[in-house]
């Protein structure tokens, strides 16, 4: 059969209804079956190993402090991400600079560096004697709660301010040059009008960095030292049952953890929910001679120092500060032994070759059953309700501690399918991490296609695969690879999760597990010269810096119709 | 007294501003005088929204200096300019009420609370709106929220009100209504107004004077009644009202005139005196002037030919006619006080030789010359 007798076929099995909800149900189901319930229920199998930590009342004590360090480095991070944010988004999308296009492109480098070499490359600037505490003569920060913090407003402050430059740049100038007109100075413009409308995407900025502060794992634990948060909890007491400890209560500590922090987590979304859109900011009281003189000259330039200021010493030199070993060990014997894959390179190459076939193949699949549930959520396809009750679920994920999250999943597979594969636990433990990400961004380009479009296409005759394939497609393919390249570079630098799944010296380490164990190496191991972990970052920095510029060159100017 | 006292003056000297490599507005010189109601008219894309932000201070010339009374204001920002603004898409507020959208000038302003009401009651009650204060502007329909935006920027207490085609996003009744309403509130409260529009009914029936734009230039500035009788180029004898181009050259000139031999070699007596024989010229005569009569009478200002198309418009009927030499002409006679004519019929249409207009032929060609777009 030709391929124009195919399509033609599909086309016309498309417009039958079963065969359209079908596919739906489909997505639907798959979300539940790999995404939503094994992790739910893993925790629900273990539930019993819960007694074991309520009677050890020092458990107890440990793991509720742990988590309560979780909620308010959260907080405390995702606010000054906003408050920060704000000017330098501002600045990039605003100002009238040539360099602002690299200030742009640099912004995001953070975001493309593995959180785990993240979390060496900050332990190396602030704490260890070659970074910045050279100046000092001792150590700056120490590992601890403040490297934490830095660590955790390092990685999304990218995030943040990538959010709300996309909202200032769709939002409609008019209202802020309506309030000059009317006498407001750019200050009280802004305060007044611009920020109160750009709440919605301030609130979702804050979630963003929210939800990846109390999840994020693999950095936490290089930088956490004695310090203890909800993942790092969790990882350590893996390790304490690695090293002959009681599996009971790592287990029963994993599940206590994990649903108190999701349960927390639940309740402050559902509070920002209902109360965020109802949060007055003092926008009616103005005090014009103070407002004034914050919008012009020595108060808005200092305002921009102090944001640059802050991004490059905060954020990106300390992100790219691992690299610069790497530089030094292109002229040693590190190098060539690194590409002849000698000694431990040989293991890290091959943890670098699971890495990417491993997030090439996550999004493929992502693809495959992200798209449909995509324009489920778009388009309402079940309904107001339903639509809007799976728009949620399919964020539950990213609220998960990526830790807990493979954890329980190992919980429910190895429970249920005992002889399940690892490498299924690991696609599926990146799977879940990654899903929310690309639906999410995927249901945002359905939304702004216009629905007439859909139905310009019908009324000439498209069936509903036609219009997909001749409307959604073309007019979403951007988008389609820019939330592929963002699984992609999410799954790369996964490494909490991927901590979790696998069992005690598995063949399917990725790069970033073989980068912490370098980093933390376990006591019979020879750790790792600072030349060898730099060269290591720096080639996992090269290798997603490449992919991000390559989707620069694709997607620029295009996307936005 | 929340007004300020005196109505400013607006004047804009040389000035040019460029997007790129498009001249937005082209060393354009104006004054606009105080209690004026002045519109920029044109077509889209004409600089006449650009050369509006550029006096609001929205956005900054690249050349030349803008007045408004007698301050310089070319660096000041928007906010310092005194002005009263009123966008195109309304630009209400979404997050405030009408309320709060009306009396959010007053308050930006430092004004304490009880002066912000009374401002705000006051402004309400010109624009007749007080029933729905405390709807937001999604709830209101178009009239209102363009009544809303009126008195948001009468509220801000400024003289000189900016007008982007405040009118252009209106049904075709509300807008008449409210133009109207906008001219007697700037009369009523010594307003200068500038007003953007691209529609030439609206600009004639409310302005004092007008300035056509095209391509970033000014070609013409004068009252409505002098742009349509002494329109000063073809773009304004098309663009003002409507007229008919006949295209010929001048193969006669007397004391009286000149004789201009139109295609076909018809030959016509226009009053105009300032050609040159030989020269190649567009004869403008508008639809309106031409008298229209049954059979073939041959004069020296008449035309002959036949009924082609006739249109039934209400108040006018519309003949296009088909003359001789196969040029068509446009005419329009009330329909209520004259003869009608069918189809096909021979008639004889005939001018005023004071009331056609003489052009030289445009460089660009007739058709680029009186183009739009």
């Amino acid at each position: 059969m030709s391929k124009i007798k195919i399509t033609e076929t599909l086309d016309k099995l498309s417009s039958k209804s079963a065969v359209k909800y079908g596919v739906y149900l489909t997505a639907v189901m798959i979300f539940f079956a790999l995404i939503l319930l094994p992790p739910i229920l893993g925790i629900i199998i273990k539930w019993d190993t819960i007694d074991y930590v309520l009677t050890d009342a020092k458990l107890v004590a440990q793991a509720l402090n742990a988590i309560e360090n979780s909620f308010i480095i959260a907080l405390l991070v995702s606010a000054l991400d906003v408050i920060t944010g704000v000017p330098m988004a501002w600045l990039i999308a605003r100002g009238k600079s040539r360099w602002l296009n690299v200030l742009d492109t640099f912004s995001d480098i953070p975001f493309i560096v593995p959180t785990a070499v993240l979390g060496y490359s900050l332990l190396l600037f602030w704490s260890e004697p070659q970074g910045i505490s050279s100046l000092f003569g001792n150590s700056l920060i120490s590992p601890g709660w403040l490297l934490v913090m830095l660590l955790h407003f390092t990685f999304s402050y990218p995030v943040v301010v990538r959010v709300i430059v996309g909202a200032l740049l769709d939002y409609k100038m008019e209202y802020e040059q309506a309030s000059r007109t009317l006498g407001a100075p750019p200050f009280t413009a802004s305060r007044t009008i611009t920020l109160p409308i750009l709440k919605p995407s301030l609130i979702a900025a804050f979630i963003l960095a929210f939800s990846r502060s109390l999840s994020e794992t693999g950095a936490t634990i290089i930088v956490a030292g004695l310090f203890e948060n909800g993942p790092v909890f969790i990882q350590n007491m893996k390790k304490t049952w690695e090293a002959g400890g009681s599996q009971t209560a790592y287990e029963g500590s994993t599940v206590f953890a994990s649903i108190i922090l999701i349960a927390i987590s639940c309740l402050i979304f559902a509070t920002i929910r209902i109360f965020g859109p109802r949060l007055k900011l003092p926008v009616k009281r103005v005090w014009p001679s103070v407002e004034r003189r914050l919008s012009y000259s020595n108060a808005a330039s200092s305002r921009n120092s102090i944001t640059l200021l802050i991004f490059f010493a905060v954020v990106l030199i300390p992100s790219l500060f691992v690299a610069l070993p790497a530089f030094e060990a292109i002229f040693t014997d590190t190098f060539p032994a690194a590409l002849s894959g000698s000694g431990i390179w040989g293991e890290y190459w091959q943890s670098l070759i699971i890495s990417y076939l491993l997030g090439a193949v996550v999004t493929v699949l992502n693809i495959i059953i992200g798209l449909p549930m995509a324009i489920i959520v778009a388009r309402k396809k079940f309904g107001a309700l339903p639509s809007a009750i799976l728009d949620i679920l399919v964020n539950i994920p990213l609220i998960v501690p990526s830790i807990a999250l493979g954890v329980s999943l190992k919980f429910f597979w190895a429970e249920t399918f005992v002889f399940i594969p690892e490498i299924w636990l690991l696609i599926f433990a990146h799977l879940a991490i990654t899903y929310p990400y690309f639906v999410r961004s995927m249901s945002a380009a359905v939304e702004r296609i216009s629905v007439e479009l859909e139905e310009a296409s019908r009324t000439l005759g498209a069936k509903p695969l036609g219009v997909f394939r001749t409307i959604i497609l073309p007019l979403t393919k951007y988008s389609i690879l820019s939330g592929a390249i963002m699984v992609l570079t999410r799954s790369v630098s996964e490494t909490g999760a991927t901590l979790a799944v696998l069992s005690p010296g598995s063949m399917l380490r990725t790069a970033p597990v073989v980068l912490v164990d370098w980093v933390r190496p376990k006591v019979p191991k020879l750790p790792a010269t600072p030349l060898e972990i730099g060269l290591g970052c720096g080639f996992l920095i090269l290798f997603s810096f490449i992919i991000l510029l390559t989707l620069r060159l694709i997607v620029r100017g295009k996307g936005r119709y | 007294m929340w007004r300020s006292l005196t109505t400013p003056d607006v004047r804009i000297v040389n000035i040019t501003k460029k997007f790129g490599k498009i001249t937005a507005v082209d060393n354009v010189s104006l004054h606009i005088h105080d209690k004026e109601y002045f519109s920029l008219l044109g077509p889209s894309g004409c600089g006449k929204t650009t050369l509006l932000r550029l006096i609001a201070g929205l956005i900054k010339p690249d050349e030349g200096e803008i007045y408004i009374g007698d301050k310089l204001v070319n660096d000041a920002p928007p906010e310092d300019r005194d002005i009263g603004f009123v966008f195109q898409t309304f630009a209400l507020f979404p997050h405030m009420n009408a309320w709060d959208n009306v009396t959010y000038g007053p308050r930006v302003k430092g004004y304490n609370m009880k002066k912000a009401e009374t401002i705000g009651h006051e402004v309400l009650e010109m624009v007749r709106l007080h029933e729905r204060l405390d709807a937001f502007p999604s709830e209101l329909s178009g009239g209102m929220m363009q009544r809303t935006a009126v008195a948001r920027a009468l509220a801000a207490g400024a003289k000189l009100l900016l007008l982007d085609e405040p009118l252009g996003q209106l049904d075709a009744k509300v807008r008449n209504e409210l133009r109207y309403e906008i001219r007697k509130m700037v009369r009523d409260l010594d307003l200068t107004a500038i007003h953007v529009t691209h529609d030439q009914s609206e600009a004639m029936a409310i302005s004092d004077r007008i300035a056509v734009i095209k391509k970033g230039k000014v070609l013409q500035v004068g009252t409505p009644n002098e742009l349509y009788m002494k329109p000063k180029s073809i773009f304004v004898a098309h663009f003002i009202g409507e007229s008919n181009f006949l295209e010929g050259y001048i193969s006669n000139i007397s004391s009286k005139g000149a004789t201009i031999e139109l295609r076909g070699g018809i030959k016509v007596e226009v009053t105009n005196r300032e050609v040159k024989k030989g020269e190649r010229v567009v004869l403008a005569i508008r639809p309106e002037t031409f008298a229209i009569e049954r059979g073939m009478k041959k004069s020296k200002t008449s035309l002959l030919g036949a009924v082609e198309k006739f249109t039934f418009e209400g108040t006018n009927i519309r003949y296009e006619v088909r003359l001789e030499n196969q040029d068509l002409v446009a005419i329009v006679k009330p329909s209520l006080t004259e003869e009608w004519f069918n189809t096909g019929e021979k008639v004889t249409v005939s001018f005023p030789a004071e009331k056609a207009h003489v052009f030289a032929y445009p460089d660009v060609g007739l058709k680029e010359e009186i183009a739009v777009e």
